[in-house]
């Protein structure tokens, strides 16, 4: 992507703290970064996963392996209760496996301690889920800072800015102070996305971004999440169960009782 | 302000009325406690003051002789030297001051010692036009009692200078005169070892407590004498210090040294500062009600709450705010409610305590007061204070904990399948 690129989709670099990769400047992610996992910003091997207790117990996942690269959008697809979700959340650190590793820019996370687990998400992984989870008491540009506060690289003046250019860049420039509240589906979606590229993690993962979204509003969600995604190098990992959603992307991972078919 | 003070503020506006409710409790938990300190510790002080004025700090009465089990017995536990030990088995008193103006020298040489006063008592019948009454004579030298005791501004009706200059001039409570209806200037008749004298009212007295204004009746030494037929010696020795709260370490050695006993204000008035100190703390107890309402108010609050935002804990701890931010978040929240309701606490019980002092209100017993009394005291607040923030504080920590444990893997798959 060119500086013009950049400029163009209203997402400039930030002046400083948290380059983008797309700017030719090290990003937070790759200072963690093994040279011989250069384009691979997540890897897992052999996870297994149950869930429930006693006789309700179930194996949901059954030995997953998968890798994703920067700049790629990948698409894991398959019916309910198949353990795509399950995967995202051992993927982002929300949970933990009882078998197998985890790898996030190179580093082994799977057995690391809570605190390293939540500075790795804060500072290289992005979310978007189904149900926005925005801040209903904040406005869209402090609900898009609240990441940016709480990992602290840039200045207050910086946060805003940069806030303000994510904003834009879905298009919500002039609704940069409209509470949570006040925003329709779509919209809290969209300011979902941008604060999940606001520390520009190397890593976005989408819990079925689109499910809640009609079709005009779905299109405009994936489409800005891909095209932000592939200008700043991240990885995205998408669950959906749409078929038109899964096949734009640049690889699809069909799933079915815990594993990758 | 920090991230988690920014989330904390904003997530309090949630639960509007409930933490309306927990701040009304913590406002009139330190408001009440604040100011029912100011009313039982000022009564108290006031009593305090009283005692002083009236009593002295410490009183002097009688000489303490050792007998020979005393001696014997202090002798047996110091081995071979032989010592006399103060020991209260076997101790006789001798009833009275042989030497008051030895004794007195002696005692100002205490560093502590801020005034002396010999005392001749005895009982005598005082008999008016109207009725006679049995009552106490307590024969003074003026100056050296105005020295030891409150008497100048006890006078309320009179003056002291009549009674200095005229040897048949008597103080009266101001009880005592309304019962046998005596003013200043008229004349009573005191009964005495079978003779009778005539004496003249020259200042009427009210220290508030009834069992001095009822039956004393002060007369200049040398009249108080020739009365009781007691040439010398006095009855006891009030003592006045500079540090009234130094009065029973000095009692002490003014016993161990000159072998007098002697009585500090605290060991005399001992019942009742411990009926002000039980009245202190029961109002306290029972004011920290407010207070732990408040807490379990605040805990209602914030454990609803908790149970409200999970998706946005979830979310939170997504972004990388750790278990120690979530648990902070909800701390701030009881600690914003907290310091608001503290402060108007405090402006709530300095207002009431204010309006308190001017409710007219009539004491007379064990003290003399018009108004309420209330102490301006910088502990009450601090006091107060260290209350809520303990039941507060205590009842916040439940609810945060429980929200720092929640797993966001847990919430969201919930909230997403």
């Amino acid at each position: 992507m060119s500086a013009d690129e950049s400029s163009s989709s209203g997402l400039r670099p930030p002046a400083s703290g948290l380059p983008s990769p797309a700017s030719g400047l090290p990003s937070p992610a790759s200072v963690l970064r093994t040279p011989a996992s250069d384009t691979v910003a997540l890897r897992c091997a052999n996870i297994h996963r149950y869930l429930g207790t006693g006789e309700g117990r179930v194996h949901v996942l059954r030995g997953v392996s998968f890798e994703a690269h920067r700049g790629q959008v990948e698409a894991v697809v398959g019916p309910s209760g198949c353990g795509k979700s399950t995967l995202l959340y051992l993927l982002g650190l929300l949970d933990r496996q009882e078998e197998g590793d985890i790898w996030i820019n190179g580093r082994l996370m799977s057995n690391s301690s809570d605190a390293e687990r939540t500075a790795a998400r804060g500072a290289n992984i992005g979310f978007v889920f189904q149900f926005h989870f925005l801040m209903q008491e904040f406005t869209s540009l402090e609900n898009v800072m609240m990441p940016m506060r709480k990992l602290g690289r840039l200045a207050e003046s910086e946060m805003h800015d940069r806030a303000t250019q994510l904003l834009a860049a879905v298009g919500l420039g002039d609704k940069t102070h409209r509470l949570g509240s006040q925003l329709s589906g779509g919209e809290q979606q969209r300011v979902a996305i941008a604060r999940a590229l606001a520390n520009a993690p190397a890593i976005i993962l989408a819990d079925e971004p689109t499910g809640n979204l009609d079709q005009r509003n779905s299109g405009i969600v994936f489409d800005l999440l891909t095209r932000l995604a592939k200008e700043n190098g991240q990885a995205v990992i998408l669950v959906t169960h749409n078929p038109e959603i899964a096949n734009r992307c640049d690889a699809v991972r069909p799933m079915r009782d815990g594993v990758f078919v | 302000m920090s991230p988690n003070l920014r989330i904390a503020s904003r997530f309090l506006t949630a639960r509007k009325r409930a933490m309306l409710m927990s701040l009304s409790c913590i406002v009139l938990g330190v408001g009440l406690f604040v100011v029912t300190q100011a009313t039982t510790s000022g009564f108290e002080l006031f009593f305090i003051r009283t005692i002083l004025g009236t009593n002295g700090a410490i009183r002097i009465e009688d000489k303490i002789q050792d007998t020979i089990r005393s001696m014997a017995a202090a002798g047996n536990e110091g081995g071979s030297n032989f010592r006399i030990a103060m020991r209260n088995e076997g101790k006789k008193y001798i009833e009275g001051i042989e030497e008051p103006k030895l004794l007195t020298d002696a005692l100002r040489r205490f560093a502590n010692v801020a005034g002396v006063s010999s005392v001749l008592r005895g009982g005598v019948y005082i008999r008016s036009s109207f009725r006679t009454e049995a009552v106490q004579v307590f024969g003074i030298n003026l100056d050296d009692q105005l020295r030891v005791s409150d008497l100048e501004h006890q006078i309320v009706q009179g003056n002291l200078d009549d009674f200095r200059s005229s040897p048949s001039g008597a103080l009266l409570g101001r009880e005592m005169a309304d019962r046998l209806q005596l003013d200043v200037g008229a004349s009573f008749v005191l009964d005495a070892l079978g003779e009778s004298r005539r004496y003249r009212v020259s200042a009427l007295y009210e220290t508030g407590v009834s069992d001095i204004d009822r039956v004393r009746v002060y007369l200049n030494m040398g009249e108080a004498r020739s009365l009781l037929k007691r040439p010398t010696g006095a009855s006891f020795l009030q003592v006045n210090v500079y540090d009234k709260d130094r009065a029973p370490q000095d009692a002490a050695q003014i016993e161990a040294t000159l072998q007098y006993s002697a009585a500090s204000w605290q060991e005399r008035e001992k019942v009742w500062l411990e009926a002000f100190r039980a009245l202190t703390y029961s109002s306290a107890i029972t004011v920290s009600v407010f207070t732990l309402i408040a807490g379990l108010a605040m805990f209602n609050t914030l454990a609803m709450i908790v149970m409200e935002k999970t998706k946005e804990i979830a979310i939170l701890r997504s972004m990388g705010y750790t278990r120690r931010d979530i648990s902070r978040i909800f701390l701030w929240q009881a600690a914003i409610v907290l310091m608001l309701g503290t402060v108007a606490g405090w402006a709530l019980g300095a207002v009431v305590t204010y309006a308190i002092s001017y409710i007219p209100i009539r004491i007379r017993g064990i003290l003399s007061a018009d108004t309420f009394i209330v102490n301006w005291s910088i502990w009450h607040y601090v006091a107060a204070t260290l209350i809520s923030v303990l039941m507060v504080m205590a009842a916040s920590l439940i609810p945060a904990r429980r929200a720092a444990r929640l797993e966001p893997g847990d919430v969201i798959r919930g909230t997403a399948q």
